[in-house]
């Protein structure tokens, strides 16, 4: 008990909390508005492959950070264009179309890795997004430590969360992607375009997505490994139901979440750690993930018309 | 745009949109070669020879088939109901437990094959039945939790085989011991790389097919998948149709795993399965659900994977195209289907 308080007390724990929580920050609003908008983006897990790998390429190619994640979001929003045309006016499957573009994703960019470097056996590394130093700030005890040596990036991911919930909730173009997850025929019926909005929130969720992956190698890892996602995008899905569908409440999640993956790391280097297989506690992210899930279930509040095609036509 | 309904859709529509799904996927497996700078034509010459240009290449493409067969068929039952079970991985390992736990002498011999099997199937079940409860119940999306449930249970097989299934003569490699001979699938014949999983998951197609088509059940778990509302309206006890349903996937799930360790390798090992479980979904989708049409997708699917990996090793063009490749084929065939029933027009 004591090392979990000693933990708990220590600044550079939270440090790694915000650290961890930026890239599901990112990923989670990208999901999150996707299914404001009524769509269910499956295609997430892949998306953040490909950020991760086409940020790091570029950089390593000899593009600045900044022009690697625009990188990222570039061949996200692709991906969630691919997404969009396929789930929303032709009105197909968002499950099978989200597993077809999260398998479509993961092997082009296992594919054009190989092809970019046929014989490296030790992913290359590149300069990631250094810590900022800033004056007086950076230097203040315990608070300093864990706000203010955080990378640009990890800034970048906490201001798109608010931004996001500032137009989702404050903007008549924030109130029409939510209706159009809510009651398509009345958006139409407003005379906007229900394929125009919930092909933007997908297009745009995506580059959130991208980004989210894009995190990983710029701002965590410095490299690029075909297995680093493991899952986290899966487990910002679960992270929009935990969070009702409201950006302060996921963004509170995501931290929640970094909070018991930080610790569960820590953890392992204690007695208790010695005790128990190592896997126990690389399990506990999602076994965390399915009981937020069932916490939430009764009490969440879906989109009424997530995963429901709008084909004007139709009444 | 809209989609307006084709009231008959001509059979040239039928036949000709899932053909040209295949040849755009051609395409793109010739652009991937151009940018690989490999010869187009060469390189599917060289998947279509790897994978059935021999004997032992299509033997070697049958073996690999078989999994597929029994993931493909486990995604199909669910997925007929509209039940989203992602995560026929996690099952297929639990299968693959059993087969190890009891194939190691704890069972006597004459039985341990079909009580391995038994006990595999019901492992598979059991994996899916806890979120299939907690979507009846609770109305937690099964999509998410399958998904998840694949990752815990590939750190659970890591932990059992550096564990208490740990081979103590595996000199260090994570691997379990091996199967007893008994507990060991049979070749179909002497000398042909062949195993009797092979027969057993065609037959599994089978009696899927003829519960699908001609049990009660069957009919309940269909009318489950496409009307859920007219379905409960109609007196189906949805719930209990949806826990069956997800009891007979796992369980075919399961033997996916239970014929790789009892048929091919012997043992468990953390690399089992390479994603059998996802692949399964492809499979099951491009035969459009039908059990019997898994057979034949599962084939295909499996040839691309062995073709690509011969292609791989004589053209140099990464082996990842395979997965590509079957992800395209995926999009282009849900499209290709859904205009076949549908038209664009316009206004």
């Amino acid at each position: 008990m004591s090392d979990i308080l000693e933990i708990l007390l220590s600044a550079s724990f939270w440090a790694a909390v915000i650290r961890i929580a930026a890239p599901l920050v990112l990923a989670t609003m990208g999901e999150l508005i996707c299914e404001r908008a009524g769509v269910l983006n499956l295609g997430i897990e892949g998306i953040m492959v490909i950020g991760a790998f086409t940020g790091w390429l570029a950089v390593y190619q000899g593009m600045p950070l900044w022009g690697g994640v625009g990188v990222a979001m570039s061949a996200g929003m692709l991906f969630g264009l691919l997404h969009a045309t396929l789930t929303v006016p032709f009105g197909l499957s968002q499950h099978v179309v989200g597993l077809g573009v999260t398998l479509l994703a993961t092997s082009t960019s296992s594919f054009a890795y190989r092809l970019a470097l046929p014989e490296v056996t030790s992913p290359p590394k590149i300069e990631p997004f250094q810590p900022l130093d800033l004056p007086i700030l950076s230097d203040l005890p315990f608070l300093g430590e864990v706000f203010f040596t955080q990378t640009a990036f990890t800034w970048f991911a906490f201001g798109s969360a608010v931004l996001v919930a500032l137009v989702l909730f404050r903007t008549p173009l924030g109130l029409a992607v939510r209706a159009a997850g809510e009651n398509p025929s009345a958006v139409e019926a407003q005379g906007l375009s229900v394929t125009g909005l919930r092909m933007g929130a997908v297009i745009f969720g995506s580059g959130l997505m991208a980004m989210g992956g894009a995190f990983l190698t710029l701002s965590a890892f410095s490299s690029f490994f075909f297995e680093m996602v493991n899952g986290r995008g899966w487990i910002c899905v679960a992270l929009v139901v935990f969070g009702a569908w409201m950006p302060g409440k996921a963004v509170l999640g995501a931290i929640l979440f970094a909070a018991f993956d930080a610790l569960q790391i820590r953890l392992q280097q204690t007695p208790l750690g010695a005790d128990l297989p190592y896997q126990v506690f690389l399990m506990a992210p999602y076994v965390l993930s399915i009981l937020a899930l069932i916490l939430m279930s009764r009490r969440a509040e879906v989109p009424a018309a997530l995963m429901t095609p709008y084909n004007k036509g139709e009444r | 745009m809209r989609l307006e309904p084709i009231p008959n859709p001509s059979l040239a529509r039928r036949l000709g949109l899932p053909a040209a799904a295949l040849v755009a996927t051609v395409v793109v497996a010739s652009l991937l070669a151009l940018l690989a700078g490999a010869n187009p034509l060469a390189v599917l010459g060289q998947i279509v020879t790897g994978a059935v240009g021999s004997k032992f290449a299509l033997l070697e493409t049958l073996n690999r088939a078989t999994p597929l067969i029994f993931t493909g068929l486990a995604v199909a039952v669910a997925f007929k109901a509209k039940l989203w079970n992602i995560g026929a991985e996690a099952q297929l390992y639990a299968g693959a437990i059993v087969a190890v736990l009891l194939g190691t002498g704890a069972v006597p011999s004459p039985f341990v094959l079909p009580v391995t099997a038994v006990f595999a199937m019901l492992a598979g079940a059991l994996v899916l039945l806890g979120p299939a409860l907690l979507k009846t119940r609770l109305g937690v999306d099964e999509v998410v939790t399958t998904l998840l449930f694949n990752f815990i249970m590939l750190l659970f097989v890591s932990y059992l085989l550096e564990g208490p299934m740990k081979d103590p003569m595996g000199m260090g490699w994570p691997k379990s011991e091996a199967l007893l001979k008994e507990a060991r699938l049979p070749r179909i014949a002497e000398g042909l790389r062949l195993h009797w999983g092979f027969v057993l998951a065609m037959i599994a197609a089978v009696v899927v097919y003829v519960i699908e088509r001609r049990t009660s059940f069957g009919f309940e778990m269909r009318a489950v998948g496409s009307n859920f509302g007219a379905a409960r309206f109609a007196g189906v006890p949805v719930n209990r149709v949806l826990i069956q349903t997800a009891l007979l996937s796992g369980g075919l799930a399961a033997l996916a795993g239970w014929s790789e360790v009892a048929g091919l390798k012997g043992h468990l090992s953390q690399d089992l399965s390479p994603g059998f479980g996802y692949t399964g979904i492809i499979v099951a989708m491009l035969a459009l659900l039908n059990p019997l049409a898994v057979i034949g997708t599962a084939i295909f699917v499996a040839g691309i994977f062995v073709g690509s990996d011969a292609m791989s090793r004589a053209a140099g063009v990464p082996t990842y195209i395979a997965d590509m490749l079957l992800a395209s084929a995926l999009l282009f065939m849900v499209l290709a289907i859904l205009l076949t029933k549908m038209r664009v027009v316009r206004g």
